[in-house]
């Protein structure tokens, strides 16, 4: 069963990259890029991962086709992807090899739920067994975030501040930066 | 998007129920899927819709921007906070073992409120970055 959503899941996925790939209105594909996410979280449901799903359609579907949107209505024309007709080898060399590389890593990558993997024998083992025990939380995603991965939780939170902070700074209010030119009037 | 009943209607239902939603996914993190983070894009994905349905001025009136500003530096404090309190009890940083008289209980009350902590930073940040980009789109 599991087997045919997936199927189902990975082919509407493809039919979604090509799709952006072949469209040309810009708005249609941040649409389609939102309708890609919410694909990707249904494959994460699938993988029994519930809370990276609701990131993924929380983030991907929601807020970053808003953000695309709403940048897309902020300017006045360009919604039209023009392309010349002319292809350039280099780009796909490169992008060939990239992919090329990024199939030969999959190699590496242990077998999805594979008991012998070296991070299931050594730490996701010990979550495991001691997580409830030591931490209360019947959870083991919040146990191992929050309380055995503060740390890192806490750098990630930081990160989204200094992210915010760094929009805000970049295409806040500029009210209060004047440059004063010779002939008196202000630039923006 | 002026004038679409359907549209108003909809999300006047609709987002106490996504922030509702955000509070349970807040909250009960530590019992179900959930957490921090997706409470904090949660929430924020409702002040979004209502920006979206209703325009940037009435979704400002909902949340400042200045308290979202400040609620966005609480939430990394509020975090950071319970790490200097976990060490001024005698631990190691962010180690909540310390923070009751039982190691269990203070892991529960350590984790619940760094989950809060995430939650608001995160939600303030998101809503904070939308109305930065909706402000430069130009009324038609």
């Amino acid at each position: 069963m599991s087997l045919l959503v997936n199927l189902v899941l990975l082919f509407f996925l493809l039919v979604m990259a090509l799709a952006v790939l072949k469209t040309k209105h810009l708005f249609a594909m941040a649409m389609l890029f939102g309708l890609y996410s919410l694909l990707v979280a249904g494959l994460f449901v699938v993988l029994d991962a519930p809370d990276v799903a609701f990131t993924e359609a929380a983030v991907g579907t929601g807020i970053s086709t808003v953000l695309m949107l709403v940048t897309l209505a902020s300017i006045r024309d360009g919604h039209e992807a023009t392309t010349h007709g002319k292809y350039r080898v280099a780009p796909l060399v490169i992008c060939i090899f990239m992919g090329g590389l990024l199939i030969f890593g999959t190699h590496d990558i242990a077998e999805l739920g594979d008991a012998n993997s070296a991070p299931n024998r050594e730490v996701a083992a010990r979550y495991i067994e001691k997580g409830q025990s030591e931490t209360g939380v019947p959870n083991l995603v919040t146990a191992v975030l929050a309380s055995y991965r503060g740390f890192d939780t806490l750098g990630e939170v930081t990160v989204v501040l200094t992210a915010g902070i760094g929009v805000l700074l970049l295409l806040g209010k500029r009210k209060k930066i004047h440059v004063k030119t010779s002939g008196g009037g202000n630039g923006k | 998007m002026g004038n679409d009943l359907i549209l108003r209607v909809v999300t006047k239902w609709l987002s106490p129920v996504i922030i509702l939603f955000a509070l349970y996914v807040q909250f009960h993190g530590d019992y179900s899927p959930g957490g921090g983070f997706q409470a904090g894009v949660i929430f924020s994905s409702a002040i979004l819709l209502y920006g979206l349905t209703y325009g940037l001025d009435a979704a400002l009136k909902v949340v400042p921007e200045t308290a979202l500003k400040v609620c966005a530096s609480i939430g990394v404090l509020l975090y950071t906070g319970v790490g200097v309190v976990s060490m001024l009890r005698g631990g190691n940083f962010l180690n909540y073992s310390v923070l009751l008289d039982s190691p269990i209980a203070g892991q529960h009350l350590g984790i619940i409120v760094i989950e809060l902590g995430v939650g608001i930073t995160v939600a303030s940040v998101m809503i904070l970055l939308f109305f930065t980009f909706a402000r430069r789109v130009t009324p038609e």
